[in-house]
């Protein structure tokens, strides 16, 4: 007895000191204070979309496209690789999209990483091999932030993964640059900083990175693809989801041999368990 | 230590025969999981959770030790041997990601067993003991959990080992230097991570220990089973090998495509996209959040926004955040007592009208409630719900609870667990042989029979 007549004094006593030392003053503050303050850029913010189309890759039975990721590859080293790194890709994955080897250590020695020289063992550069990683493009993130307005461009390895519906988000953060509604933002008192960049799919709108992608036609693709805006948006944004998950497609075929293996156990193990229970349930009706 | 009709382990071979004089562990097996022990015939689906959880323990130990091998606890380089495991070890993707889901899995099971034991009041005598080896198993998951996400440091594990063991710091006088104990530094770096990893790795086999107490114990009274009447005779029994091997092998079969369709198809939908950002401690989070299964008592840590005061006076006798931590303890360590509060003498949940109400309406709404309010921002309305979900929940345990058993009137029980399957039961016409002069052994007062040790 005396411990249910101590934990009903507890369970009061704890109810009273959250109702009115916690709940009471929020419950006035929320009915009679001030509105909380947000940020003018709140606003302007709008969620992004994917591309119309959607990608290869999305779905259960999604699958490379082995012709865009090359084309993303492209865009990457030709744009996105003067600022970004991508440091847990390594040359030698690149055959996940479609590179013959011998492509691949072409594709390699035309990048330019840090090397030692085996004569005089001082530092140097040298061309790439496939066992390299990608290089970084700045030598430390001091020299990152002060070539970038003070901002670090992220590592892109795993950028697909580190944001919210990733492949998504990168097509509509390269895609959303612009202008803010101009009448808009003078009733808010809302203004884009010297050396920021309006862009309505990020976050907080106001981005340090000038528009990647300024111009249609920017990068020549091999294989003739036209180049606008949104076409490169999306072959980077799929070039990017697969150095973030290399296994994506494969992870899906697995899944599928498994389950498929775990439905046909599982109805195994059902009808044994029936007939084992048989002469134990009473009949129905 | 089963019940009298319990069937005995016969060995075959000469092998075997040799095998049970020196050691007898296949008899050990035998009375334990198989034909040896003797399990109530009416247990209900909710009964598969306990196997689940154990399978679960296997699961996370197997892929934990092989990850371990490719893994090193260093700040400098956890992350990337995380990557490295994904791009570069064979099927390391697919370890990791059973091993992260496992985690999830594993917690979504356990709340399942826990809440079983709600409904059906499975912490009641004689079955208390099993009840709080339970939740000092709960207890170790958690901090083995908590420290397996610190372990990849990313950002969300540098940012949450931050707040959670910032929760010390809410003790009196020894709090912060309690902190710099903890982690090994002022703040989460490689010392923190190194105890983390060695520690993670030691608690599974600890919980293990403490499976197999809870095992024993069990072994002792016996499974519960949903009417709540205790066996009283061999009809109301079947050996668990093979009624209940069959059963929770098709449970298990269940339970595999669920969590395979998770790790082959929604790997990340559990966890935060910002753990897949190295560990900054330069660069805070918009929004600390645990894993989702600390949820609702992360709900109830931060429910506390006001120091407790003597009003008018500014004098502040106990802050917020120690008020958020002894509740969110608290939260738990209620769960110790809960087989004295609860003095109803009907254990089942359907033979109790006003208890199932409170059940159904009161406790499984506020703890939905917990969870999403635990991952939400702290911004109203959520800090509101939550103080009140968090007020409720307290109130359900220490005061409703003690309560109704108190004034509720139980619905008529079945005679026997036989009656309750089969609608009718010949023992409950006949007098019964045994009970005749009160002093057999293996009948207890209420007419349920004991399992000689």
């Amino acid at each position: 007895m005396s411990i249910r007549l101590g934990g009903i004094i507890a369970g009061l006593a704890i109810t009273l000191v959250l109702v009115l030392w916690s709940l009471a003053p929020g419950v006035y503050n929320f009915a009679f204070g001030p509105a909380p303050e947000k940020q003018p850029s709140y606003a302007f913010y709008e969620h992004g979309e994917g591309p119309a189309n959607g990608f290869s890759f999305d779905g259960a039975f999604g699958k490379w496209d082995y012709a865009q990721l090359q084309r993303g590859y492209q865009v990457y080293k030709e744009v996105c690789s003067a600022c970004h790194s991508l440091k847990f890709v390594a040359f030698r994955n690149l055959q996940d999209l479609g590179y013959t080897e011998a492509e691949v250590d072409a594709e390699a020695a035309s990048w330019t990483v840090p090397g030692i020289d085996p004569a005089t063992g001082e530092t140097t550069t040298r061309p790439g091999e496939p066992t390299d990683y990608f290089p970084m493009p700045f030598s430390n993130a001091i020299a990152a932030a002060a070539a970038n307005n003070n901002a670090i461009p992220p590592d892109l390895s795993l950028i697909t993964k580190a944001r919210h519906d990733g492949s998504n988000y990168v097509y509509s953060l390269l895609t959303g640059y612009g202008e803010a509604d101009p009448a808009k933002a003078a009733k808010v008192g809302f203004e884009t900083p010297d050396g920021l960049y309006f862009n309505k799919h990020f976050p907080n709108v106001n981005i340090a990175m000038a528009p990647p992608l300024a111009v249609d036609g920017q990068v020549t693709f091999a294989d003739g693809t036209a180049s606008t805006i949104p076409q490169m948006a999306t072959d980077v944004a799929a070039f990017l989801t697969w150095t973030a998950e290399p296994s994506l497609v494969e992870r899906k075929q697995t899944g599928w041999f498994v389950i498929g293996f775990l439905l046909f156990a599982t109805v195994l193990a059902f009808l044994s368990y029936k007939q084992i229970w048989a002469g134990l349930k009473p009949k129905k009706g | 230590m089963s019940f009298a009709w319990a069937k005995q382990y016969q060995p075959q071979s000469a092998f075997t025969k040799w095998l049970d004089e020196k050691l007898p562990f296949p008899r050990l097996v035998y009375n334990a999981v198989g034909a040896g022990y003797p399990v109530p015939r009416n247990l209900n689906y909710m009964w598969n959770f306990g196997v689940l959880a154990g399978f679960c323990l296997m699961l996370q130990i197997v892929t934990g030790v092989v990850l371990a091998m490719h893994y090193a606890a260093n700040q400098a380089v956890a992350f990337g041997t995380v990557e490295h495991i994904m791009r570069n070890v064979n099927y390391g993707w697919m370890l990791r990601y059973a091993h992260a889901n496992g985690a999830s899995f594993f917690f979504i099971v356990i709340y399942l067993h826990i809440f079983r034991g709600f409904f059906y009041s499975s912490y009641k005598a004689p079955r208390e003991m099993i009840w709080l080896l339970g939740v000092v198993i709960f207890l170790l998951m958690m901090a083995t959990a908590f420290m397996g996400y610190v372990l990849p440091w990313g950002q969300m594990s540098f940012w949450g080992a931050q707040v959670i063991t910032g929760l010390f710091t809410a003790i009196p006088l020894v709090g912060e230097p309690l902190q710099v104990w903890l982690l090994g530094g002022f703040a989460p770096d490689n010392a923190a991570l190194n105890r983390f990893f060695s520690l993670h790795f030691l608690l599974p086999f600890v919980i293990a220990g403490v499976v197999i107490l809870h095992i024993w114990a069990l072994h002792i009274p016996g499974s519960s089973n949903p009417t709540g009447v205790e066996v009283k005779q061999e009809s109301d029994t079947v050996p668990f090998h093979p009624y209940y091997t069959a059963k929770d092998g098709f449970g298990l079969g269940v339970f595999m495509i669920l969590f395979t369709a998770m790790v082959f198809f929604l790997p990340n939908a559990l966890g935060h996209p910002d753990n897949y950002i190295e560990a900054n401690p330069l660069s805070t989070p918009a929004l600390i959040v645990p894993e989702w299964y600390f949820y609702p008592f992360y709900a109830i840590l931060r429910a506390f926004t006001g120091d407790l005061t003597i009003p008018f006076t500014g004098i502040v006798l106990i802050p917020a955040k120690l008020l958020g931590v002894i509740a969110m303890f608290g939260s738990i360590l209620v769960w110790f007592i809960l087989p004295w509060l609860d003095k109803s003498p009907v254990r089942s949940g359907h033979y109790r009208p006003l208890f199932r109400k409170f059940f159904w309406f009161g406790l499984i709404p506020t703890m939905a409630a917990l969870f999403y309010l635990g991952g939400a921002h702290a911004e109203e309305p959520y800090i509101m719900l939550s103080q009140i979900f968090t007020a409720y929940y307290f109130m359900h345990f220490l005061v409703i609870l003690p309560i109704i058993s108190q004034i509720e009137v139980p619905k008529p029980l079945p005679f026997s667990i036989t009656e309750a399957v089969l609608g009718k039961d010949k023992a409950a016409e006949a007098p019964r042989a045994g009970t005749v002069d009160g002093t057999d052994a293996g009948t207890a007062t209420d007419g349920s029979l004991q399992p000689a040790e």
